[in-house]
């Protein structure tokens, strides 16, 4: 009965949808109040009968309702009840539903925030969200229902995937599809932008903290997806170059390069052709990257649901979507006209080499991770890329980035002068040189890697504080706050990457009860293999005790578990993590010998929780630089000034110099 | 020529310059890390070269994963139906790894026509079988009907 009930919830929501969609839009161009007062209230509902269907699954999970096939695939009567809470999205319709219920939520905070915004924009906004809710509301309603009954119900269901049953999972999808769904919001301000005619300074500053936002929810879901293959899969790596971590950090590599063109746009008025088709790229490669994800083209890890019909409708929703913002920009983009000339030295310059390289990066990883498809399209075999290519040209990308980050701020916009730039960063330059070659030394990670992230990070760090150092007050407007901080973050990041990669220590070992063993300077002793039991697992949990130099440090019990329902496998890794180093074992398989021993993988990884670090430091900046008031006090003023120019004379703002006038 | 002129046609050379040179650096550096996947019936029929990183996929031969007492060394055979081709790994192979399930190893051809592994892949899914492995089993007549059946579901 609940299940019904969620379903005709998903079925009005799509008609609210479909309203939302046109009715405003029609609205906003005939200038009728009434049209594009409706857009509110249809946003509010679209959002209740979105949350209602969530909640309805949500439902059928606490109970045990077996009768829905998606329950009873994807949870058991063993499950414990805060793992049947997050199984709702532990499979592919429920995800979706995860999906629409996030975008609802961004259309409801975009109608609650910008409620001082001109009412045809806003509405414009809703409408072009809405058309993006009915093509996955469709998807999820004609090709994955999460609703759809098995009749008669078993008496107990499958297990969810034991991988999935633990927290890091609790949190990854969430914060991923935040990010994913929230350049929906840019995406929607774009064309909002271009329907209305006119491309304006305006329309950025406001999108900018939505931007910001969404970019920060994907870098906190990609470290976590990060941080969880880490200690879940039992490889010991933090990135694998994998098809469905690109499919996720294309979006991001150009969500990059939207909040630093949005800047350029928003200050100077420069290059804004180029940020609006920013913004249609970073919310069409995350619909790309669902496409990859869900449609099963892509042979992964994650291998989800494989179906060519799902493929072919996302594919067709992709290609519609995109296509038509497009095909709009190609209409509407000759009218945009060119913002403020500026010099070879500047900071315009700066950023749209940041731009440069962010794009860039985000093709080459694009074009790693479909050239498998094109081959095998065209009947030339089956390869595969190996993750050295992506890594080598990273770095080759992303060497110039780091160098030029600290610049940034320090260099005017319009026009300046090399040498007054670079003063500043004189004593910065000396300190990461001389500090990276000492460290590098002093840790005894004396290689080209260490030497070189060492250097950069201290750069990045050691640059963005001068930027702090050089002001007249301490107390820095927080969208520098921000911006300073993230690029902070990077160093941090560069540096646990360049440590990580150089010098970490990993061996695979054959371990027997009693034995001990030196293992970069750590001695492992194994006391026993023990039996232990789970609420829906057994396993065997190999005891180790870990000293340095006669001192304790830890016990650490890694196990290899077995699921009763679905007798699947897992490995469960010891951790002791650290700020310098984290300890990482994991076990094998019992080799069939006398002694009872087993194979176990033992890591030593220096600095392996800087990456996750830095990360963090970048999502939080890009926060902090949202919540700047001048973002939403601007526009408030604006909305007002905009309100009266248009009550008196119909001449443009004196004072905000419209990029294109229709 | 204006100086303004002047100053866009240096512009538009640089782009275009550094355009061609980030092509071709990614284009050798794809090249290069490029793994061709191979099912025991093509390693048996051609001489593969010895120095490139292959991928090899099949089901694991039942009663063929041979375990070294003293080191970590495994030996095992991979089929597609039609031929199989022994494999050798040395380190620990992943938890889906069984015999009679699909898997995918990474590594080189040695010269007396062993399969060198230096990595073991099995799908985190128990009931999914990877892309390559379903359409080289089909390709011997292992798997009957479209590829959609090889990759079971649930």
């Amino acid at each position: 009965m609940i299940a019904e009930l969620g379903q005709l919830s998903l079925i009005l929501a799509l008609i609210i949808a479909v309203l939302l969609a046109t009715l405003p839009l029609v609205g906003a161009a005939r200038n009728n109040e009434r049209l594009m007062a409706l857009a509110p209230s249809l946003t509010v509902g679209h959002f209740v009968f979105a949350a209602l269907a969530y909640a309805a699954l949500t439902h059928a999970f606490l109970n045990h309702d077996f009768t829905v096939t998606y329950v009873a695939t994807n949870s058991n009567l063993l499950l414990p009840w805060h793992y049947r809470i997050t199984a709702v999205w532990g499979g592919h319709e429920g995800s979706l539903l995860l999906w629409i219920l996030m975008l609802a939520g961004w259309m409801l905070a975009v109608h609650l925030f910008s409620s001082k915004l001109p009412k045809p924009f806003v509405s414009r906004v809703l409408a072009v969200m809405g058309m993006v809710s009915i093509g996955f509301l469709s998807f999820t309603l004609f090709t994955s229902n999460p609703f759809d009954r098995l009749l008669p119900g078993p008496l107990d269901g499958q297990d969810l995937n034991p991988l999935l049953q633990d927290p890091g999972m609790i949190f990854h999808p969430p914060l991923l599809y935040m990010g994913y769904v929230g350049f929906a919001v840019a995406f929607g301000f774009a064309i909002a932008g271009l329907l209305g005619g006119r491309v304006e300074r305006e329309w950025v500053r406001w999108s900018r903290p939505w931007t910001l936002m969404a970019w920060s929810f994907l870098t906190v879901g990609i470290a976590l997806g990060s941080w969880w293959a880490y200690y879940e899969l039992g490889w010991g790596g933090w990135w694998f170059w994998d098809p469905v971590e690109n499919a996720s950090f294309i979006p991001w590599l150009i969500g990059t390069a939207l909040i630093h063109s949005q800047a350029v746009t928003e200050k100077r008025g420069a290059f804004p052709a180029w940020t609006v088709l920013l913004a249609i790229a970073a919310f069409s490669t995350s619909l790309l990257g669902t496409f990859l994800v869900r449609s099963g083209v892509l042979t992964s890890v994650h291998a989800f649901a494989n179906d060519p019909e799902r493929g072919l409708f996302i594919l067709a929703f992709m290609i519609l979507i995109t296509g038509g913002a497009l095909t709009l920009y190609a209409l509407r983009a000759p009218r945009i006209m060119t913002g403020k000339g500026f010099d070879y030295v500047s900071r315009e310059t700066k950023l749209l080499l940041n731009n440069v390289f962010f794009t860039v990066s985000a093709a080459m990883v694009l074009l790693g991770t479909l050239y498998p498809l094109l081959i095998d399209f065209m009947g030339w075999g089956q390869i595969s890329v190996g993750p050295p290519y992506f890594g080598a040209m990273f770095i080759l990308l992303m060497t110039p980035v780091v160098l030029l980050i600290p610049f940034g701020p320090f260099t005017r916009w319009g026009q300046d002068n090399a040498l007054r730039v670079a003063r500043p960063l004189l004593a910065s330059a000396v300190l990461a040189v001389v500090g990276g070659l000492l460290i590098a030394w002093w840790l005894d990670a004396f290689n080209l890697r260490a030497v070189a992230g060492w250097i950069g990070g201290l750069w990045l760090i050691a640059g963005s504080l001068a930027y702090v150092g050089r002001q007249k007050s301490w107390r820095l407007p927080r969208h520098q706050l921000g911006m300073i901080l993230a690029h902070a973050g990077v160093g941090v990041f560069v540096i646990g990457v360049a440590m990580v990669e150089s010098t970490t220590f990993e061996r695979d070992v054959r371990f027997a009860p009693g034995q001990t063993m030196e293992v970069a300077g750590y001695t492992f002793a194994l006391h026993e293999i023990a039996s232990v039991k789970g609420p829906n697992w057994i396993a065997d949990e190999a005891r180790f005790s870990v000293s340095k130099n006669s001192r304790f440090i830890a016990d650490m019990a890694p196990q290899k578990r077995r699921y009763h329902r679905s007798g699947q496998v897992m490995t469960q890794v010891a951790l002791r993590p650290g700020p310098f180093r984290d300890l990482y074992v994991a076990m094998g398989e019992p080799l069939r010998d006398d002694s009872g021993a087993w194979s176990i993988r033992i890591h030593v990884k220096p600095f392996i929780r800087w990456i996750w670090l830095g990360a963090l430091m970048l999502a939080l900046g890009a926060l902090i630089s949202a919540t700047d008031r001048r973002y939403w006090a601007m526009a408030r003023r604006e909305a007002e000034s905009d309100g009266k120019a248009k009550a008196s004379t119909a001449k443009p703002d004196a004072h905000q110099p419209a990029i294109s006038v229709t | 020529m204006t100086p303004r002129r002047k100053k866009r046609l240096a512009l538009v050379g640089m782009l275009v310059c550094g355009v061609g040179v980030a092509a071709a650096i990614t284009i050798a550096t794809l090249q290069d890390n490029m793994m061709f996947f191979v099912s025991p019936s093509d390693a048996m029929a051609q001489t593969l070269p010895a120095d490139r990183n292959l991928r090899l996929g099949g089901l694991v031969v039942e009663g063929s994963v041979d375990r070294d007492p003293h080191s970590l060394l495994v030996r095992f055979e991979v089929t597609d139906g039609a031929a199989s081709l022994p494999v050798t790994y040395t380190g620990i192979l992943p938890d889906l790894f069984r015999e009679g399930q699909g898997v995918v190893a990474q590594g080189f051809m040695s010269a007396d026509g062993v399969f060198e592994a230096r990595e073991v892949l099995a799908r985190h899914d128990e009931s999914y079988m990877p892309i390559e492995v379903a359409r080289a089993l089909e390709q011997a007549g292992m798997l009957h009907g479209p590829l959609g059946n090889g990759t079971a579901q649930p």
